[in-house]
């Protein structure tokens, strides 16, 4: 059981190169950290630090209390799970999962009932004797997680454990992961590149991008209060739709119309953009449009019509594109989440930026028509047009006046 | 015929042709070496008198029986000792990145280009005047330098195809990077370990010029070496059956040593890794 404390830590390539840049993290003892972003966004980095696996060029690392930059891995108490497993593949799954034990001089034994213990929490007990290249990637997986748990170790580390399995087994074995580390109740640090995951496992995020640490906070409230253009396109599946806007006094002038802002939106704008016009970013999450026709009280939103370009059925929603006349937003960090998506390369419209509005079942939508949308005006997202940085997270009141919905996984 | 049949058989053939083309010359000497000495010379290819006496001639010679001892013990030590040494040199060059590292590995292959013959009028000058002439530490060093280029080099691209998250794995479970290596690293890398002991045997034991040049009597003389100073039985007739005999002995061990490794040398020991 330890703390992990990340303590102004930067990571320095001899080349120059900062992949991690004056990190700052508290991990209490117990709680499962996730470290999430685009590839190269230094949460790997970040993670192999900890381990020991990476030298740390500034700054100080706890564990438990202790500094422990110069320790090698072997003396730091933690157990990691690879991305690639990296299980041994001369040696069985017992073997496998005893090594650690073994390294240490513990009786045989104990190393038995140990590794037989941890095969049955992860229902390994008839592949014992056989070696990983016999087993699926679900089991390998599954005996990565066992090779961790044996040894009981203080911290444990999770680099993208389950990108290499796919779809449905990575649902499966997030629950799974989820669980063991709650039993366990074992200090974790979990890198994902996946916003879905980081979502539903993490009792608290923490984004990076470009090596920075951009905002670190429970689920919901990344969700309901990103603090900049990137974490608000990050975090949401599908993710955030941006408009440019003009923001008056009390009211927004949107390309889909105007929209007075709530009195609880205008005061966390603070002492009032008395500065009269200001251009900003607005961000639309996908769940805060609806049919309009299904709408009973309309008065805390916002009614306009478009042309459903596309339209997809979930089953229980539909996701309903449309195009929305006006210049596009243009962001270095909007600009970095697509193109990690790979979205960089695919065709914009040239008309105007695309929406997305995630709308209910019962909505008689057809593609191609014209449809009466409505959104909720309570749930916008402010930004600045230059910083990016939100004009609504203070972080000083986090009422959840608004209960945020549910994340989409 | 199938498109697919037909060109399986066309591979067949050319299978076929490959080893008739390289197992006559074998065959043949097989079949000398059970000619008597009076038909050794007789041009046909299945003798006419079979006799196992050229095996006995040798074995009872004495010579060849100390030029094997030779043989087998300096082979073994020069390629234990070269495979040691390179397995280390080629873990350093697979995983450190240290200045001068190209040109280390440059510089060992031009080693390896070495033409060895302009060494040997040297060697022999200099190992009569420290005493190692005639001796099989004589023969080890020499055959051990040569061996190291190809050695290192065979191992360090067997190295680098071992997912270095292994041994990182392998470090956070506990181990000290000497464990690691031991317990990790040089497991997976044994078909390349083998594959590098069975060149560089083949190569120390097939050694002519280190052994004709720097050795002398049976106290180090190797059997390339032996083989070529075999004395006929009588002024007039040459050893040819002995030597043919001889030849044939000398293949056994080599085969032995292959068949050995086979199993071992077959990669695919690292499949399951990473993700299959």
């Amino acid at each position: 059981m330890a703390e992990i404390e990340f303590q102004d830590v930067t990571k320095r390539y001899p080349d120059g190169f900062e992949a991690v840049k004056h990190f700052n993290l508290d991990v209490p003892d117990g709680e499962l950290m996730i470290l999430v972003g685009p590839s190269g966004c230094g949460k790997s980095t970040a993670l192999r630090m900890v381990a020991g696996l990476e030298d740390i060029s500034d700054g100080e690392l706890k564990i438990g209390g202790t500094v422990v930059n110069d320790r090698a891995p072997k003396d730091r108490d933690i157990a990691m799970v690879f991305q690639n497993y990296a299980l041994y593949p001369h040696m069985t799954v017992r073997d496998n999962m005893g090594f650690a034990l073994k390294l240490a001089k513990v009786p045989d034994e104990e190393i038995n009932q140990k590794v037989s213990e941890a095969a049955r929490v992860l229902d390994l007990e008839q592949h014992l004797d056989r070696k990983p290249a016999n087993l699926s990637g679900g089991q390998r997986q599954r005996v990565a997680m066992g090779r961790a748990i044996v040894r009981n170790p203080s911290v444990f580390l999770m680099d993208e454990p389950l990108s290499n399995l796919d779809a449905k087994l990575r649902v499966q074995m997030r629950t799974e992961i989820s669980r063991i580390q709650q039993r366990m109740n074992t200090t974790t640090i979990y890198v994902t590149h996946d916003q879905t995951e980081a979502m539903t496992l993490g009792d608290r995020i923490a984004v990076m991008r470009a090596g920075l640490l951009q905002q670190v906070g429970p689920p919901s409230e990344l969700y309901a209060h990103p603090k900049n253009l990137f974490v608000a396109g990050f975090i949401g599946s599908p993710s955030m739709n941006f408009l440019t806007g003009e923001l008056e006094a009390d009211r927004v002038r949107l390309p889909i119309g105007e929209v007075a802002l709530p009195q609880e939106l205008q005061q966390k704008l603070g002492a009032g953009p008395g500065g009269g016009r200001r251009g900003v970013i607005v961000g639309l999450r996908p769940e805060d449009f609806e049919d309009a026709s299904l709408v009973g009280d309309r008065s805390r939103g916002t009614t306009f019509r478009a042309k459903i370009d596309v339209l997809e059925s979930m089953g229980a929603e539909y996701y309903a594109y449309f195009v929305v006349e006006s210049e596009r937003v243009s962001s270095a960090e909007l600009e970095e989440l697509a193109q990690d998506a790979g979205a960089a390369d695919l065709p914009h419209s040239h008309e105007g930026s695309q929406v997305v509005a995630r709308l209910d079942a019962a909505s008689k939508v057809r593609q191609g028509e014209e449809l009466e949308l409505w959104f909720n005006s309570w749930h916008l997202h402010l930004f600045d047009a230059d910083s990016g940085q939100s004009l609504l997270a203070d972080g000083s009141d986090r009422e959840q006046a608004a209960p945020a919905p549910p994340a989409s996984s | 015929m199938s498109q697919r049949a037909k060109q399986r058989s066309g591979w067949s053939a050319a299978l076929v042709v490959v080893v008739i083309a390289s197992l006559v010359p074998v065959v043949w000497i097989v079949m000398l070496s059970l000619k008597t000495p009076t038909t050794v010379t007789d041009g046909s290819f299945i003798p006419h008198q079979w006799t196992l006496s050229n095996y006995k001639d040798i074995f009872n010679a004495g010579v060849f029986t100390s030029a094997l001892r030779n043989s087998i013990g300096i082979a073994l030590i020069s390629t234990a000792l070269a495979v040691l040494l390179a397995s280390a040199a080629a873990y350093a060059i697979a995983r450190l990145d240290f200045p001068g590292k190209r040109i280390i590995l440059a510089v060992s292959l031009a080693v390896a280009m070495f033409p060895q013959v302009s060494l040997v009028g040297p060697l022999y000058n200099l190992w009569r005047q420290i005493g190692l002439y005639d001796t099989w530490p004589g023969l080890i060093i020499p055959y051990m330098t040569f061996a190291l280029p190809l050695s290192i080099y065979t191992l360090s691209a067997f190295f680098r195809e071992i997912p270095w998250e292994l041994e990182q794995a392998a470090q956070v479970d506990g181990a000290t990077p000497a464990q690691a290596f031991r317990k990790v690293i040089a497991p997976l890398a044994t078909p390349g370990i083998a594959t590098t002991f069975i060149i560089v045997f083949i190569i120390c034991w097939n050694d002519f010029i280190f052994a004709i040049s720097l050795t002398s009597t049976t106290k180090a003389e190797t059997v390339p070496a032996a083989i070529a100073l075999f004395p006929g039985v009588s002024q007039f007739t040459q050893p040819i059956g002995d030597i043919a005999a001889a030849a044939v002995v000398v293949t056994v061990p080599v085969m032995l040593l292959v068949i050995l490794f086979q199993r071992r040398i077959v990669a695919g020991l690292t499949a399951g890794a990473v993700k299959g």
